[in-house]
């Protein structure tokens, strides 16, 4: 694996760590969700976390700008700590977008609102700024003629476009998607991974829970298999699919591509 | 390539057929369609026409409006004395200080006056810069109010809020609990979902505290109790003190109703916001609130609605409101035996504002439903 080598000096190397989880432990109540979790992402890095349902894969990525709270453990995005302080917090967020499964958009406000709201407000960019980027993205998720409708108007392919050009007018430099395609019909899940592709190509660091492992093969650099709140095994697609370490993998990958 | 396939016809549209749509099939299906419905609609006329006509003779058709003194009204006794309404219309509608001094009595028209000119463009679609007139309505025009009902500067004599009274009392108690519980109702609708337990537990002590007590009890206290926690010197007046009584109680309401809104938004809402670095002002003022006070117009207005009527209790620590206006302006020597019309007109009035408020909501519900959440 490729970052063994990076020091916790963080220049401007290609390779430095934009994310760093170090023994992360969560618990729900009494309930041990996510158990000494380590994890290194490295700028540029494309990682695609699989699993069953219930092994915890939201919850890490979710922990990664604390919409979930850790107990044990460190969790270093782009050199600042998570702890419990508020404006740190908001800061890290600003940095690391993230696309849900239910796109969350907000109904009450047009495409274009939703996208600029956040820059306007968070990234103190004036209207006119906001609304040339926000066009700029929604050109680049291809549904600019879209930017005076909301949100109920549109299909679910074109709100999780939405969502991820909203997400990308913060200028993130670390995405998260938890589950983008898994709402969608089948016909839309298609636009939505090319819009994907399309990103990762263009060098975001992206985070994706997901089970399209032809998205996987083609994007990532790295598969993290997790099971029971563990990264049960991570590696690079093609070994990850071809030749699975662990019996657990190998299990999970004979359900989910014989279906 | 066409042979094996048929050809698609399209056929036509058609209207449908004509004993399904128009008036009469309209009446003939849902006031007839079962016997059920039948006799229902029967019986419901044979009422209507046992009582309707009645009336409209005793209110309308022999009803005495001429006259200024109740000779008219003593000598028809089969309708209604309206006599007695307009010529105490001024007392009714304005109370006693601006009823007796009718050179003053330009004041609470304009006063009213101006709150329909303010209100009235809000209530259409199209009206341009309608944030910024909800915002005088709320801000500028109370100050105007006080300016022009109380007087007291710029040459207006001081009328005493003691004397104010009639529909211009019912109207200042309810908008001034109407403006200062919705800010309050918010915050504490915000408090009670609070991740903090502290600010969780006042507003919840605050809310339950207020919620299980009648207002008649709160004015009650209001009126004699405040006085004891502030030094002798400080003479409370009773309107203000009615109005606070009111706001404190009215406020727990809109909280209530608030936090129906609150709780019906998605997690989802919070999270998305969240995740784009919004701090929490800024996700409860653009994200959540909006949603969450669309939501809950209906709970509002109806709270709203009760607390109009609710001002009526204020009589029980001696302020004349329309309701109590009417009864003793028809208790009066002149009038006495009246107080059936008193009644009605102050009836109709609550009636008309209330039935006002209900429409109005109704359509703001239909006119922010961009989602198709309701029906
Ligand atoms: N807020 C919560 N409170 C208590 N338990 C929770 C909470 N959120 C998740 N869990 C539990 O934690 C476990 C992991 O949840 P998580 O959502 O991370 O799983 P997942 O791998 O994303 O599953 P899926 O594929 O179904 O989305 C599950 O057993 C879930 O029931
Ligand atoms: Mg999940």
């Amino acid at each position: 694996m490729t970052s063994a080598s990076a020091s916790k000096k963080s220049t401007k190397n290609q390779i430095s760590p934009i994310i760093t989880i170090n023994k992360l432990n969560k618990w729900f109540g009494k309930f041990h969700v996510l158990k000494d979790i380590d994890l290194e992402v490295n700028k540029t890095e494309k990682i695609v976390i699989c699993g069953p349902s219930g092994s915890g894969k939201s919850t890490l990525i979710r922990c990664i700008n604390r919409l979930e709270v850790h107990q044990e453990g460190t969790i270093i995005v782009d050199g600042t700590e998570l702890t419990d302080d508020v404006k740190q917090i908001n800061e890290i967020r600003s940095d690391v977008g993230m696309v849900f499964q239910h796109f969350n958009l907000f109904p009450h406000l047009t495409v274009l609102e939703n996208c600029t709201l956040a820059p306007i407000w968070v990234r103190k960019k004036s209207k006119l700024e906001a609304d040339e980027l926000a066009m700029e993205l929604l050109t680049k998720v291809r549904i600019p003629d879209q930017a005076k409708k909301y949100p109920g108007q549109l299909s679910g392919g074109q709100q999780q476009r939405v969502a991820i050009a909203r997400a990308l007018c913060m200028q993130p430099r670390v995405m998260l998607f938890d589950e983008p395609t898994s709402a969608l019909d089948p016909e839309m899940i298609k636009e939505v991974l090319e819009t994907m592709i399309e990103l990762a190509e263009s060098g975001m660091t992206m985070i994706v829970v997901t089970h399209e492992m032809g998205f996987a093969n083609k994007v990532a650099d790295r598969v993290i298999f997790m099971d029971e709140g563990q990264i049960v095994e991570q590696n690079d697609p093609k070994n990850f699919f071809n030749n699975p370490k662990s019996d657990r993998t190998k299990l999970f990958l004979s359900q989910i591509l014989n279906h | 390539m066409t042979e094996t396939l048929s050809k698609f016809q399209k056929i036509p549209d058609r209207e449908p057929p004509s004993s399904t749509v128009g008036m009469l099939a309209w009446v003939r299906i849902n006031l007839f369609g079962t016997t059920t419905n039948t006799i229902t609609t029967l019986l419901f006329l044979y009422v209507i026409y046992l009582f309707l006509p009645p009336f409209l003779d005793w209110a309308i058709f022999n009803a005495n409006i001429s006259g200024s003194d109740r000779s008219v009204c003593d000598e028809n006794k089969s309708g209604a004395c309206w006599t007695f309404v307009k010529v105490r219309f001024e007392q009714l509608l304005f109370g006693l200080y601006f009823a007796t001094n009718p050179d003053q009595i330009w004041r609470p028209i304009t006063a009213l006056f101006t709150f329909g000119i303010i209100l009235t463009p809000l209530l259409f679609e199209k009206t341009p810069f309608k944030k910024w007139l909800l915002l005088i309505l709320l801000t500028a025009y109370p100050v105007f109010f006080i300016f022009i009902v109380y007087g007291g500067a710029f040459g207006i004599p001081v009328s005493d809020t003691g004397q104010w009274g009639g529909f211009l009392l019912t109207f200042a108690l309810a908008f001034v609990g109407i403006v200062l519980a919705l800010p309050l109702g918010i915050l504490l609708a915000l408090g009670r979902r609070s991740q903090m337990p502290v600010i969780r537990a006042l507003s919840v002590t605050y809310i339950e505290f207020w919620r299980g007590t009648p207002l008649i009890t709160i004015l009650f206290m209001a009126s004699v109790m405040l006085p004891l926690f502030f030094p002798s010197g400080v003479d409370f007046d009773k309107v203000v003190r009615a109005m606070i009584g009111i706001t404190l109680f009215q406020s727990a309401y809109t909280a209530e109703a608030v936090r129906g809104g609150l709780q019906a938004i998605d997690k989802g809402q919070t999270e998305a916001s969240m995740a784009l670095g919004l701090g929490y002002w800024k996700r409860t003022i653009f994200i959540i609130l909006p949603q969450a006070l669309k939501i809950s117009i209906p709970a509002i207005v109806n709270t709203f609605i009760a607390l109009f009527k609710d001002t009526s209790l204020v009589s029980i620590i001696g302020l004349l409101d329309l309701l109590k206006m009417s009864q003793s302006a028809s208790r009066s020597l002149e009038w006495n035996g009246y107080d059936i019309e008193g009644y009605l007109f102050a009836g109709f009035v609550f009636w008309a504002c209330c039935y006002g408020m209900s429409s109005y909501s109704q359509k703001l519900e239909r006119k922010l439903d961009t989602e198709g959440r309701t029906e």
